[in-house]
């Protein structure tokens, strides 16, 4: 039986991809894989008794070598803050290629606490800073000062003990999975450090089940949203993994008991995911209820309604789970559908990067009938919004000047619009349209381009939507509904982030690496950690 | 030292602002961060062409022919360099382009660097004293390098290069008889068994 790649019309809106989660295709689930068999060590932890100073661990393979190097400093309460715009933060972060030198680490004090302000070289392939949760830290710091464990109820409520602000990388996505997970284990080492140094002979060590449990945080605003939409062929290959996946999973005629189980296993171990989801957003408290009641409406039918000797089980779960289950739910289950299936994920991982400036040509010899189509074909309801109605140009894309940052803002009330950045793709696709269909069908591009370059970028879009049918997002960003942290979401799930958490709708918490073996257990680790921790 | 990132965004949006659409501006940011690749000015040529436009008028050549002549004021380079590559398959024809009066030809040359790539030939770009050959946007040969470029260029030719080979065909056939020295004589079961597939494609 052959399936077919779901519609980029439907798993293309913003509702669907706010509704992703994290899957074995994860970017830090797919790093653990691939540096499970690396040599882990502490290389240096020089810290005072304040737990401020320098600390670097690194990963090593034959002659490769990353290190990430900790930078620790005293700031202010006052000075601590989760917005991309601060300027100082409690621990600040890179991952060198290689092993750093003296005179490196002398080089990289100076420049990495003033992260984007500061100046790095090649060899140094990621940049990232974070900031203490306060209430975690102080409170597993005065227990395991006084010789005990801290209270998981306290620590269950956030799941970290630092949260990053922001981790910048080179497109290397699997290197910035491994500075955040690398500075997991350093937040670990610090908070054990500063317990021993504040009572050396009662103090005890943060029990490793409870390291295990906690992740580390990380604050999202607007900025990943206008990624999503600048680099259509590399979200393109994110979704069109998935959606192979599925399909694969879909056409298998019988299925082997022991991943019936996995399956089932794993499905039944995520409700303690979704139960131990803190959020005080209306918005997402009323996804994870629906999302548990029909995770638990989908156990109940697999296990008294469902019989996996039927041909072809999980399209029949699949079909189901459109008919009688939410969005939340539907992606929810496909993540983990993938969990009992390597041989069809692994090769699929590879195949997520993108050689983006090879589509950026435009094809101009081709015609404005061929163009025509296109939009026809790929952007059937975008086509059907009328951009005459308030509600559907409401808001606009900018860029602070004094904060160089992506905004968001009404177009009616805010001043600014005639700046508007070119991320309206929905809008402008419709204008292209409009004059599309005024032109003559045997014109070439190039002609039609040189009347009309004000649509050049819209024009490049629909060639490359052409090849890569989920390379766009089919909504209008710019309509009154839009819930800017759908976008967010998106790219938030393919890193693996966990408990997305909306702190407005233009912003969010997550965690990442929560459940994740430490890095003494990685050559043997549970590879449904996600799942069962 | 500026990343390619920081240069392409900021040209981008620099030409926005400078006047040009959001899909021209694309353009100008990925073809400045190019000509920084090769070592070459894009950020001065391109600061000091948005400063000159603020008081001085340049003329867009949308559609190119074999010879274009602008008399009043000199042809803005991006608008050129784009309908460049937007038309170099109707252009390739006619092997030879020449113009005159152009602004800041230093700024068009990553855009006849792709039209190398596109077309497939290498492309011979000469403004005045100083020449480039484009090698299909992969390397760019010229004396330029410690150059100034002129701001106004008087007099540019653009030469599609046919594909040809770069050396005599008796220098390879000297090359070539050295290389069979590398060659096993096959007897006649070497013959039959050595090849990886089968003696028939037929199957």
């Amino acid at each position: 039986m052959k399936v077919k790649l779901r519609d980029p019309n439907i798993i293309m809106k913003l509702s669907r991809l706010g509704s992703f989660h994290q899957s074995k295709l994860s970017f830090l689930r797919s790093f653990l894989e691939e540096f499970k068999d690396w040599e882990y060590k502490k290389d240096l932890f020089d810290l005072d008794e304040n737990g401020f100073g320098i600390a670097i661990y690194s990963f090593k393979k034959k002659d490769r070598v990353y290190s990430l190097i900790c930078f620790a400093n005293k700031i202010n309460n006052d000075e601590r803050s989760d917005r991309v715009i601060a300027t100082k933060w409690d621990a600040a972060f890179t991952l060198y290629d290689g092993v750093p030198s003296k005179l490196d680490i002398e080089r990289l004090k100076n420049e990495v606490p003033k992260q984007e302000v500061g100046r790095l070289s090649y060899k140094e392939l990621t940049l990232s800073r974070a900031n203490k949760s306060l209430r975690v830290f102080d409170h597993v710091v005065e227990n395991l000062s006084s010789g005990k464990q801290p209270d998981l109820n306290i620590l269950d409520k956030v799941g970290y003990l630092y949260r990053t602000t922001a981790v910048y990388g080179s497109g290397k996505f699997g290197l910035e999975m491994m500075l955040v997970y690398l500075v997991r284990q350093f937040t670990f080492d610090q908070v054990n450090h500063v317990a021993k140094s504040k009572n050396p002979k009662i103090a005890v060590k943060l029990d490793n089940v409870i390291c295990k449990n906690l992740g580390i945080g990380n604050s999202t605003g607007l900025g990943m949203a206008p990624f999503i939409v600048n680099h259509p062929t590399l979200l393109n290959n994110w979704i069109l993994s998935r959606e192979i996946a599925l399909k694969k999973i879909r056409e298998i005629k019988k299925v082997e008991n022991s991943k019936v189980d996995l399956f089932k296993k794993s499905l039944r171990n995520s409700i303690k995911n979704i139960t131990s989801w803190n959020t005080e957003s209306k918005y997402q408290l009323k996804k994870i209820n629906s999302l548990l009641t029909n995770v638990k409406k989908t156990i109940d039918f697999l296990e008294k309604k469902f019989s996996f000797d039927t041909e072809y089980p999980f399209n029949t779960i699949y079909l189901w789970l459109e008919k009688e289950t939410c969005d939340e739910c539907i992606e929810y289950i496909v993540s983990i559908m993938m969990e009992p299936f390597d041989e069809i994920v692994k090769p699929l991982v590879n195949q997520m990067s993108s050689e983006e400036e090879k589509y950026f040509n435009i094809p101009t010899n081709r015609t404005i009938e061929d163009l025509r189509n296109i939009i026809e074909k790929r952007y059937p309801n975008i086509l059907k919004i009328n951009f005459n109605k308030k509600e559907n140009i409401k808001n606009f894309w900018f860029i602070s000047k004094n904060k160089e940052e992506p905004r968001y803002s009404n177009r009616f009330e805010d001043k600014g619009y005639e700046l508007e950045q070119p991320l309206a793709i929905a809008r402008d696709i419709k204008k292209l349209y409009e004059e599309l269909i005024i032109s003559k069908n045997s014109l070439t591009i190039d002609k039609f381009l040189s009347k009309n370059s004000n649509l050049r970028h819209v024009v490049r879009r629909a060639f490359i939507i052409e090849k890569f049918p989920y390379a766009e997002i089919q909504d209008n960003t710019i309509a009154e509904n839009v819930v800017p942290i759908d976008m967010l979401r998106l790219k938030l799930s393919f890193f693996g982030a966990l408990k997305f958490d909306p702190r407005s709708d233009k912003w969010l918490r997550i965690c990442m690496f929560q459940g994740a073996p430490l890095p003494e257990e990685l050559r043997n680790y549970d590879q449904q950690w996600v799942y069962n921790f | 030292m500026k990343s390619l990132s920081e240069i392409e965004t900021t040209s981008k949006r620099a030409s926005k602002a400078a006047g040009y659409s959001w899909g021209i501006a694309e353009e100008v940011g990925i073809g400045v961060g190019t000509l920084e690749l090769f070592g070459l000015e894009g950020i001065k040529n391109l600061n000091e062409y948005f400063k000159s436009r603020v008081h001085n008028k340049f003329e867009n050549l949308d559609l190119i022919n074999k010879n274009n002549q602008s008399d009043k004021f000199p042809y803005c380079p991006i608008i050129f360099g784009i309908s460049f590559l937007d038309q170099v398959k109707t252009l390739e024809k006619f092997d030879k382009i020449r113009l005159s009066n152009i602004a800041y030809p230093l700024l068009v040359l990553p855009f006849l660097s792709r039209s190398s790539e596109i077309t497939g030939k290498r492309i011979h770009y000469k403004f005045d004293k100083h020449e480039f050959l484009l090698n299909f946007n992969v390397k760019v040969f010229s004396k330029i390098f410690n150059d100034k470029c002129p701001i106004i260029a008087k007099n540019v030719e653009i030469i599609f290069l046919e594909n040809k080979d770069n050396f005599s065909e008796e220098d390879w056939k000297s090359l070539y008889k050295l290389s069979e020295e590398t060659f096993v004589e096959e007897s006649d079961s070497l013959k039959k068994s050595a090849a990886g597939a089968g003696l028939t494609d037929n199957d």
